[in-house]
């Protein structure tokens, strides 16, 4: 077994053990991105220098044994939404493509507190609006199983860089399954926590009401691991959630017995794959024979989630993206004849085609006359679609989906009409809209070897038992031990 | 409620950008579909139900009030496209 291609877990024991350094797995990592990223693309930034500084760092812990974590002189990578200190972070757009943060987000800076080495800074989506990476200002990403297809998005260079194995694991964000869609297309494990679990300070905004982080990752125990990591109360976080984190690998004990799992008929739908279909349906009879009960729920106001989330989310991008003027950071445009002319130039050559829809979409729906109708009527659908969730947990300990209608879809496939790409998200959006945790995990492939992915999601703050449900799963197959021939 | 050329124009100028005629022509039929699709929400009857606008409950928190250090002003002028004098530089706005 390569190095590159083992778990979170697997490294530690041998970084323990003295098997290992942290500079030589960094440097195998580095030779790996160098070996490999050139066809796959998923890094806009590599941070060499800065990772070999961590990595020493890191083995001198590790030398003496002092404030080891799991994740001491782990390499990982994370997406480029995250701001870190003297380190370029440009959203994936030429209006940040100059953008030297002056301070590292707080999730960044508990990752380094933990010791983790970071390689790079992963490509995505401009500002995360999208659902392949062919929203980047600067390339695609490929998806490592197949380098005509996408890798998903928004987080696409976070899920490939950890199927190519570029890292042992990566950060991305979600804001309607931007870390699930993309882990689920590239057969890894990705969560979306609770909204309010991780802190959001340094993570540049897309929709606030909706952007969480999460890990991504090979495996359920790494999952567990990265959360802890991440997760818990920050005041500089006004939405960050102030209640106690869990060990979430304790949670990982293989026994469902007696659990509740919920089938929303919703979900299996015409236009879902046959393959996946059979595959989720699949896993549902595994966890049975581990002794959970399957239960039929409803979740009626489904049908309505992509068009509550686009009003939602455009309307609050649109807010947050008012910031991006040329005048304290990123690019200004020359030669322009007053303030307003300049915010124009400004903002016209540096936004994208695809943030440029959605920040007028945001302004349209919100402007004088049509607020009522649009915004206001999508944030009383929402609080039905967070009332049918409430409804069905209370049935169900957790209810489990598909991630995604389809497999890895082609390069360019979906770029003409925004639409169809948005209906990409159609599983992954109702869990953002109502604020709870969601999981993807790998389980199984489809006729073309495509990954496919399992949908788990739970109550608010209930990252446990999806984590326990997902561990069990993965435990009785061997979806996560594979590896995409890069 | 068909959208028009003219709305996307209005809708450009607020939200400050400058569009080509061939961009006013593309999201005018784009909009108009992703509006059309959006508009499947008015069949949902919403009467007096409470808008969401945040998914978790939410208490104020009161903080003690204490003085702590932010970034420097070279730090907070370090991305400036244009500074002068330890502040943004931007275009006269009076004229």
């Amino acid at each position: 077994m390569k190095l590159y291609n083992l778990t979170i877990h697997e490294l530690h024991e041998k970084l323990k053990k003295k098997e290992l350094t942290s500079l030589e797995l960094t440097e195998t990592f580095l030779k790996r991105i160098d070996a490999v990223d050139g066809k796959i693309k998923a890094f806009i930034t590599i941070t060499r220098e800065n990772a070999i500084e961590q990595a020493k760092e890191a083995d001198k812990k590790l030398a003496s044994n002092k404030d080891i974590t799991p994740l001491t002189g782990i390499p990982i990578s994370v997406k480029d939404i995250f701001c870190t200190k003297g380190i370029k972070t440009t959203c994936a757009s030429k209006i940040l493509s100059n953008f030297i943060p002056p301070y590292d987000a707080h999730v960044i800076k508990k990752l380094k507190d933990a010791g983790a080495v970071i390689l790079g800074k992963n490509n995505m989506d401009e500002f995360a609006m999208g659902s392949s990476t062919e929203n980047s200002a600067f390339f695609t990403t490929k998806n490592p199983w197949d380098i005509e297809r996408v890798p998903g998005g928004s987080s696409g260079g976070s899920a490939a860089s950890v199927a190519a194995n570029e890292c042992a694991a990566s950060i991305g964000t979600d804001t309607g399954g931007s870390i699930r869609q993309p882990a689920a297309l590239c057969g890894i494990v990705g969560l979306k926590p609770t909204y309010g679990r991780v802190s959001r300070y340094g993570m540049i905004a897309f929709a606030s009401s909706l952007d969480q982080a999460g890990p991504m990752t090979k495996d359920v125990t790494d999952c567990a691991i990265m959360l802890n990591a991440m997760a818990g109360y920050d005041p500089q976080d006004f939405t960050s959630i102030n209640a106690p984190v869990p060990d979430y690998t304790k949670a990982l004990t293989k026994d469902v017995k007696g659990l509740k799992i919920g089938i929303p008929k919703e979900y299996f739908i015409e236009g879902l794959d046959i393959d996946i279909e059979k595959s989720v349906k699949h896993a549902i009879d595994v966890l049975k024979k581990q002794g959970a009960s399957v239960i039929d729920v409803s979740l009626p106001h489904t049908e309505y989630a992509v068009a509550v989330y686009y009003l939602v989310a455009t309307a609050e991008a649109s807010s947050n993206l008012a910031r991006y003027d040329g005048v304290k950071y990123g690019h200004r445009a020359k030669d322009s004849k007053n303030l307003i002319d300049m915010y124009r130039k400004t903002r016209s050559d540096g936004f994208g085609p695809e943030v440029k829809r959605r920040i007028m979409l945001g302004t349209y729906s919100l402007s004088a006359g049509y607020y009522d109708a649009y915004y206001k009527k999508a944030s009383q659908v929402r609080t039905l679609i967070k009332r049918d969730f409430e409804d069905a947990f209370k049935k169900c300990d957790v209810i489990l989906t598909p991630t995604a209608p389809t497999p890895a879809f082609k390069i360019g496939e979906k770029t003409a009409d925004p639409l169809t790409m948005y209906l990409s998200d159609i599983f992954t959006i109702s869990c953002n809209l109502a604020g709870i945790p969601g999981i993807s995990i790998p389980c199984g492939f489809t006729k073309d070897n495509l990954p496919i992915g399992l949908q788990i999601l739970g109550k608010p703050l209930d990252e446990e038992t999806v984590l326990k449900v997902s561990f069990a799963y993965e435990q009785a197959t061997d979806w996560h031990k594979k590896r995409a021939g890069v | 409620m068909a959208i028009t050329k003219k709305d996307i124009e209005h809708a450009a100028l607020l939200a400050r950008l400058e569009l080509s005629e061939n961009e006013k022509d593309i999201y005018t039929s784009q909009m108009g579909s992703i509006l059309k699709y959006v508009e499947n929400i008015s069949r949902v009857n919403t009467q007096g139900i409470e808008p969401t606008t945040h998914s978790v409950p939410m208490k104020k928190v009161l903080r003690d009030d204490v003085a702590t250090s932010s970034i420097s002003n070279d730090d907070a002028l370090m991305n400036a496209p244009e500074k002068d004098r330890g502040c943004f530089k931007v275009p006269r706005i009076i004229e």
